[in-house]
C-alpha cells in the first residue's frame, strides 16, 4: 500500500517570454519504508518534484495524495501543519536556524507540534545520539562541521516522526568521510525506524545506497529501478 | 516564551548592527527629552511668572468685570465665597484684590499708575511683594502707606517715608483723592509693571475708591498646576450669577497662545528626529530581512506558521525599539535631573531680553514624568509601525523564492 501516490503531476513556469514546463505528469507510488533515489540532469525538474512533494510549491496540475490526502486541496494554514507533522526536510544547505544549539534546533519541531518538554528533551537527546553528535547538544551550527551540520539537520527531520523525509541534494556540500557517514546514518533509520527516505541527488554514493532510483529527464520520468 | 528567546537571540546575531540601532535610539531620545524638558520647564517658568506676578491660577470676578474692567464692576466678596473657595480641596490660598487705575503726582510730576489694594498677609500667599522689595518695608494690615514700583518712584523722584499724591475715579464716579506716605519701594520684574504699579492696602484702597467691601477678584491659588482643572471644574459648579471664574489661561490667552506656537516648532524638530530615529530601525530591519530570507522560507517549510514567523520579527522590532527607549530615558534622567536641579544661567543679550521681559534669565528643565514618557510612548508607536512591515513580510512571503534566496 503506497503512501505517497503522485498522480499526472505537472508544473509549468510562466516565464517573461516562454513556459517552461519543469514536471511534466509524473505519476509514482511510494511505499513505506523506502530508500528512494530521484536523479536526473540539470533541469530535469527533480527539485521541483520535491518541493511539490513536499508541499513548499504548488502544481499546475496534478495531485499529490499522502496518507489519503491530496496535499494541495488543503489551505496554506493546515498544508503548514500538514509539513509540520508529516514530512522531514532534509536541505542541501543545512538550514538550520543559527541562534538555535544544535539540541533546540532538534527540538524545534516537537515544540510546534506542542510536545510536552519532557518528550522532547528525551528524543532530542536519543536522536542526536542516534546521528552521532549527542556530544554536540549545546553546540550552535557555526560551531559544528558541514557533516555534523546535516547529521542535526536530519535529527531534525525526523524528530516530528514523520511520513517520509525529502532530502534535497543531502550531500552536495560534504566531503567523501561526511557524505559516507551522513548516507550510513539515513540507511540505518531507514532501517531500523522504517522511515521512507526520497532523495534528489547528482551523487553517486547516494544511488549506490538508494533501493530505488527515478531518473528524471525533461520533467518526465525515464526510469524507475527497484534493486 | 520560545518566540521571544529566538527573537532576543536573532537580536545579537549582528551584534553591531544592533548596537548602533540601538545607540540611534539612544541618542534620538535623549535629545527629544532634553529638548522637551527644556520646553515644558520654560513654559512652567512663563506660567508661574504670569500666575504668581499677577493673576493668580484662577479669580472669582463679577460676572461683567473682564470685559469691562472697571471698579463699577467690583463685588462684596461675601463669606458665601470664600467657603465655597475653602471647600474646594485644591484651592490652598484666596487673596482679595481691588484693581484700578489712578495718577499718581509728587511734586512736579504725575503718571499714570495701576493701583492694586492687597490684603497685606493673604497677598504674600500669592505674589510674594515682599521678595521684590528694595528699600523700606512692606506693608501691614491697614497700613495707610504706599508699595511704589521703583522706575514709578525715580520717575516721580519719590522715596521712602516721602508723600505721594493719588488721584482717580472712584465707585459710580466718585472722585477719588489722597495723600499717602511711601513705605517701601519695590523693583518688580516686570519693565511695564515696574513703570506702574502701586500698592495699597486693602482698606485704604477701598476708602480711597470709596468702594467699601468691594474687591474687583478674589485671586485663588492652587497646589500644583495640575489641580487647576480640578479646581475650576468644582468652582464652576458652585459660582453662579452675578460671579464668574477665570482660569489664568482665559485671562491670558497671548501666554497659552505663545506657548503653543512654540511647541508647534518644537514638533517639527522632534519629527524630524523621529524621523531619523524611524529610518535607523526601518535600515535594520530591511537589511535583518533581507538577510534571512531563506532562513525563513526554511523555518516555514518545515511547519512554523507563518503568524508566528511574523510574530518573532515583530518581537525583535520591539526589542530594538524598547532597548533604545529604555536606555535613553535612563541616559537622560540623571541629565534632566543635573539641570533640573542647576538651571542654565543665562548671560548676554538672551539674559537681558527675559530680565526686560520679567522672567528671571535662568533656562530651567522640566521633570514632569510626560518628557519622559511621551518619547517612550512616541518611539514605541515608530516601532509597532516599522514592526509590522516584518510581519507582513512573513505572511506574504513566497516560499519557494524565499528558500531559493
Amino acid at each position: 500500500m503506497s503512501i505517497i501516490s503522485i498522480r499526472n503531476l505537472t508544473k509549468i513556469y510562466d516565464g517573461s517570454s516562454v513556459e517552461v514546463t519543469a514536471v511534466n505528469g509524473v505519476n509514482l507510488d511510494f511505499e513505506k519504508g523506502e530508500f528512494a533515489a530521484i536523479v536526473g540532469p540539470s533541469g530535469s525538474g527533480k527539485t521541483t518534484l520535491l518541493n511539490m512533494l513536499g508541499g513548499l510549491d504548488r502544481p499546475t496540475s496534478g495531485e499529490v495524495i499522502i496518507d489519503g490526502q491530496n496535499i494541495w486541496d488543503l489551505s496554506s494554514s493546515k498544508l503548514t501543519e500538514f509539513r509540520l507533522n508529516k514530512i522531514g526536510f532534509v536541505f542541501q544547505s543545512y538550514n538550520l536556524i543559527p541562534v538555535l544549539t544544535a539540541g533546540e534546533n532538534t527540538e524545534f519541531i516537537m515544540h510546534l507540534q506542542g510536545k510536552s518538554r519532557e518528550e522532547r528533551n528525551k528524543r532530542t537527546k536519543e536522536l542526536l545520539d542516534e546521528v552521532g553528535i549527542g556530544d554536540r547538544i549545546k553546540s550552535r551550527p557555526n560551531k559544528l562541521s558541514g557533516g555534523q551540520q546535516q547529521r542535526v539537520a536530519v535529527a531534525r527531520a525526523l524528530a516530528s516522526k514523520p511520513t517520509f523525509i525529502l532530502a534535497d541534494e543531502p550531500t552536495a556540500n560534504l566531503d567523501s568521510k561526511s557524505t559516507e557517514n551522513l548516507l550510513d546514518i539515513m540507511e540505518k533509520l531507514n532501517k531500523e525506524e522504517n522511515v521512507t527516505f526520497i532523495f534528489s541527488t547528482h551523487d553517486a554514493r547516494v544511488v549506490n545506497k538508494a533501493r530505488r532510483v527515478i531518473t528524471l529527464v525533461d520533467g518526465q520520468v525515464d526510469t524507475d529501478v527497484t534493486k | 516564551m520560545k518566540n521571544l528567546k529566538i527573537a532576543w537571540r536573532n537580536l545579537w546575531r549582528n551584534r553591531k548592527r544592533t548596537l548602533i540601532t540601538v545607540a540611534s535610539i539612544f541618542f534620538g531620545v535623549i535629545f527629544s527629552t532634553i529638548m522637551s524638558s527644556m520646553q515644558e520647564g520654560s513654559y512652567s517658568t512663563m506660567v508661574d511668572n504670569v500666575v504668581k506676578f499677577y493673576s493668580g491660577y484662577l479669580q472669582i470676578q463679577n460676572e461683567d468685570y473682564w470685559e469691562n474692567k472697571t471698579i463699577n464692576n467690583s463685588f462684596h466678596p461675601v463669606d458665601s465665597l470664600y467657603a465655597i473657595a475653602s471647600s474646594v480641596k485644591e484651592i490652598t490660598h484666596v487673596a482679595p484684590r481691588l484693581e484700578s487705575f489712578a495718577l499718581a503726582s509728587s511734586e512736579n510730576l504725575t503718571r499714570g499708575t495701576i493701583l492694586f489694594g492687597i490684603d497685606p498677609e493673604k497677598e504674600e500667599n500669592v505674589t510674594q511683594v515682599s521678595k521684590w522689595l528694595k528699600e523700606g518695608s512692606y506693608l501691614k494690615e491697614g497700613d495707610d502707606g504706599l508699595l511704589v514700583a521703583e522706575d514709578l518712584a525715580n520717575y516721580l523722584d519719590i522715596g521712602v517715608n516721602d508723600t505721594l499724591v493719588l488721584l482717580g475715579q472712584g465707585y459710580h464716579g466718585v472722585s477719588a483723592a489722597g495723600k499717602y506716605p511711601v513705605r517701601g519701594i519695590v523693583k518688580l520684574p516686570n519693565p511695564d509693571l515696574n513703570r506702574q504699579m502701586v500698592y495699597m492696602d486693602l482698606h485704604n484702597c477701598q476708602e480711597f475708591f470709596s468702594a467699601e467691601n468691594l474687591v474687583t477678584a478674589m485671586i485663588l491659588m492652587v497646589g500644583s498646576p495640575y489641580d487647576l482643572h480640578a479646581a475650576h471644574r468644582h468652582l464652576m459648579r458652585k459660582i453662579k450669577a452675578p460671579y464668574r471664574v477665570m482660569t489664568w489661561d482665559e485671562m491670558q490667552p497671548e501666554i497659552v497662545q505663545m506657548i503653543e506656537a512654540d511647541r508647534s516648532g518644537a514638533v517639527v524638530m522632534k519629527g524630524i528626529l523621529y524621523i531619523i530615529i524611524g529610518f535607523g530601525i526601518l535600515g535594520t530591519i530591511t537589511m535583518m530581512l533581507a538577510e534571512r530570507m531563506r532562513e525563513m522560507g526554511v523555518m516555514i517549510a518545515i511547519g512554523m506558521k507563518r503568524f508566528r514567523l511574523g510574530i518573532i520579527l515583530f518581537i525583535e522590532t520591539l526589542l530594538i525599539g524598547l532597548l533604545g527607549v529604555l536606555s535613553g530615558i535612563a541616559g537622560s534622567i540623571p541629565i534632566i535631573a543635573y539641570f533640573y536641579n542647576n538651571p542654565v544661567k543665562l548671560t548676554g543679550d538672551a539674559a537681558k531680553t527675559m530680565i526686560d521681559m520679567g522672567i528671571e534669565p535662568y533656562m530651567y528643565f522640566s521633570w514632569i514624568p510626560s518628557v519622559f514618557y511621551n518619547q517612550a510612548i512616541t518611539v514605541f508607536i515608530i516601532t509597532v509601525l516599522i514592526g509590522f512591515m516584518p510581519f507582513l513580510r512573513s505572511i506574504r512571503l513566497n516560499l519557494i523564492n524565499a528558500l531559493r534566496a
